[in-house]
């Protein structure tokens, strides 16, 4: 690997590892001093390589130079040394040598450890995505910036307030214990859930952006499955739903970039490797007494991926929909449901129950009574179509629709 | 937005002789009837099911064995929803599948106990 690229690829795999040690050795208040020394690391590896060529190991090289400007800083900066968190304080006087133990385990243990401590609910979802893809996933403020169609200001004042609640909230970074793991879990899912989807449905036009952000959700679910304490029932259950969805990445996008509806996907570019990985976690995830909503919305990613169209498939689907709406309700779920309905009861049916959802304001909404009467009413359709494409805010959803306008009017 | 239970009264399940087919088609039944009120995000607890075990306790110490011997109707399981009035809840249980079981639905409006 040339130097150029070396280093954006070593960002990207050693900054979140060291990271979340120096986070879990300073304690919570200081994730902006790990973030920098990390920061600092990586521009000084930039001006040596440069100059005197890339070292032999180069990630020993790293977490030597971390370790040294992590003593350094503790040692230089006197006030920090009074606040320090006691565990350093009582190391730094045992052996005068601050200990920075950068292991595989305790790597791994941080991460771990920095995934609870994120995925903390006092602070908005947007903030906890945020920082996992900070802390977690060593992406630079920019690339969240972009992540999220906003500027770098606007997520440096978000990531700022996020870590100030933290902070006055007394965030620990450690694992919770295991009677309480199984709550707390909830809240990790759901970041990594709302990561997953913040990919995977992005109207940003960035695809591999948006593909890496789906791939890193993967990453962090999968190391819960890894460690026997987070490997729950509901854990697998989340995972295979991420392969499942992964697994259409190709086929969903065309050369353009513009999304293809699941109809019109090839499905000879439907990933089987990541299908197969997704049975085998759905499998893992069916023991135990908890059903998640995970488990119940992976069933259904499972049907899409096993049949594209038959009655068994649809009046499964629709079972598992109206169970998952009785475990959560989401308009999504509803509006899934409705169109699952009308597969297995006709259209009729469906449009009676979708006119009850009020959700007149989703384009989604619109959407789908302008499919429900495509076949019944036209002008109905287009009706509703065109309702879709004024409330609709990305300009792919309006193609696509525009496109089914066009088609029902020939 | 107000708090309705309802109550599901119907002959013992043990009395009604089911195929493992005719058990099927009823879940389904009841699966749309809540799937549809849950899409409208007006279910706050799919509740529960009761079992056929039961005993009845009177004053003096008297225990007897579920209501059973005396009436038809037990209470077979109770779901909560939420709804704007009493009215609207009432729509919704006059198509629950407990009406084409022979059974009846009674609608409560609930009031919260605190502490």
């Amino acid at each position: 690997m040339q130097e150029k690229e070396l280093i954006p690829y070593l960002y990207r795999t050693e900054f979140r590892k060291i990271t979340a040690v120096l986070c879990r050795l300073f304690g919570i208040e200081h994730i902006t001093i790990a973030e920098d020394i990390v920061g600092d690391t990586f521009l000084l590896a930039a001006e040596t390589w440069g100059l005197k060529g890339v070292p032999a190991n180069p990630a020993a090289w790293l977490y030597v130079v971390a370790k040294n400007k992590t003593r350094d800083f503790l040692k230089r900066n006197a006030i920090f040394n009074e606040k320090v968190s006691p565990e350093v304080q009582y190391s730094a006087e045992e052996s005068h040598e601050i200990e920075v133990d950068l292991s595989a385990t305790n790597i791994n243990d941080s991460q771990l450890q920095m995934m609870f401590a994120i995925c903390y609910p006092g602070i908005p979802p947007e903030s906890q995505i945020g920082l996992s893809l900070r802390i977690l996933c060593s992406f630079s403020i920019d690339e969240i910036a972009d992540a999220f169609l906003t500027n770098k200001e606007t997520i440096n004042k978000r990531m700022y307030r996020a870590k100030e609640k933290l902070k006055q909230d007394k965030v620990k970074i450690e694992m919770p214990p295991d009677s309480e793991i199984g709550k707390r879990i909830k809240n990790v899912l759901t970041t990594l859930y709302l990561l997953f989807n913040e990919g995977y449905y992005s109207s940003n036009r960035n695809t591999v952006l948006t593909k890496d952000l789906c791939l890193e959700a993967m990453r962090l679910t999968h190391m819960l499955t890894e460690n026997q304490n987070t490997d729950k029932p509901e854990v697998n259950a989340l995972l295979a739903l991420m392969c499942f969805h992964a697994s259409r990445f190709d086929a969903r996008i065309d050369k353009n970039g513009e999304l293809i509806l699941y109809e019109d996907q090839d499905i000879s570019l439907w990933n089987n490797e990541l299908i197969k990985q997704g049975e085998y976690y759905l499998n893992r995830a069916a023991h135990g007494e908890v059903l998640s909503r995970y488990h119940l919305e992976a069933a259904i990613a499972y049907w899409h991926t096993a049949e594209r169209d038959s009655p068994q498939k649809w009046e499964k689907v629709l079972s598992l929909y109206n169970r998952l709406l009785m475990v959560e309700y989401s308009p999504i779920a509803a509006l899934n449901r409705t169109y699952a309905l009308a597969k297995v009861y006709g259209n009729e049916t469906a449009i009676a129950e979708a006119e009850k959802l009020a959700l007149d304001h989703s384009h989604l909404y619109h959407i789908l009574l302008g499919e429900l009467y495509s076949d019944i009413d036209k002008s109905k359709a287009i009706e509703h179509f065109t309702v879709a494409s004024k409330l609709t805010k990305t300009t792919a959803d309006r193609k696509v629709i525009r496109k089914k306008i066009e088609k029902l009017k020939h | 937005m107000k708090e309705f239970v309802m109550v599901y009264r119907a002959e013992p399940m043990g009395e009604i002789k089911l195929t493992p087919e005719g058990n099927m088609v009823v879940s389904k039944e009841w699966e749309n009837w809540m799937g549809g009120i849950a899409a409208q995000n007006k279910l706050v607890s799919p509740g529960m099911r009761l079992g056929n075990e039961g005993r009845v306790i009177k004053p003096g110490n008297l225990v007897t064995n579920g209501p059973y011997a005396e009436i038809k109707e037990i209470v077979g399981g109770l779901s909560i929803f939420k709804a704007d009035s009493i009215e609207e809840a009432t729509e919704w249980a006059k198509t629950c599948p407990i009406l084409n079981a022979g059974g009846n639905v009674e609608v409560r409006d609930i009031i919260q106990m605190n502490g």
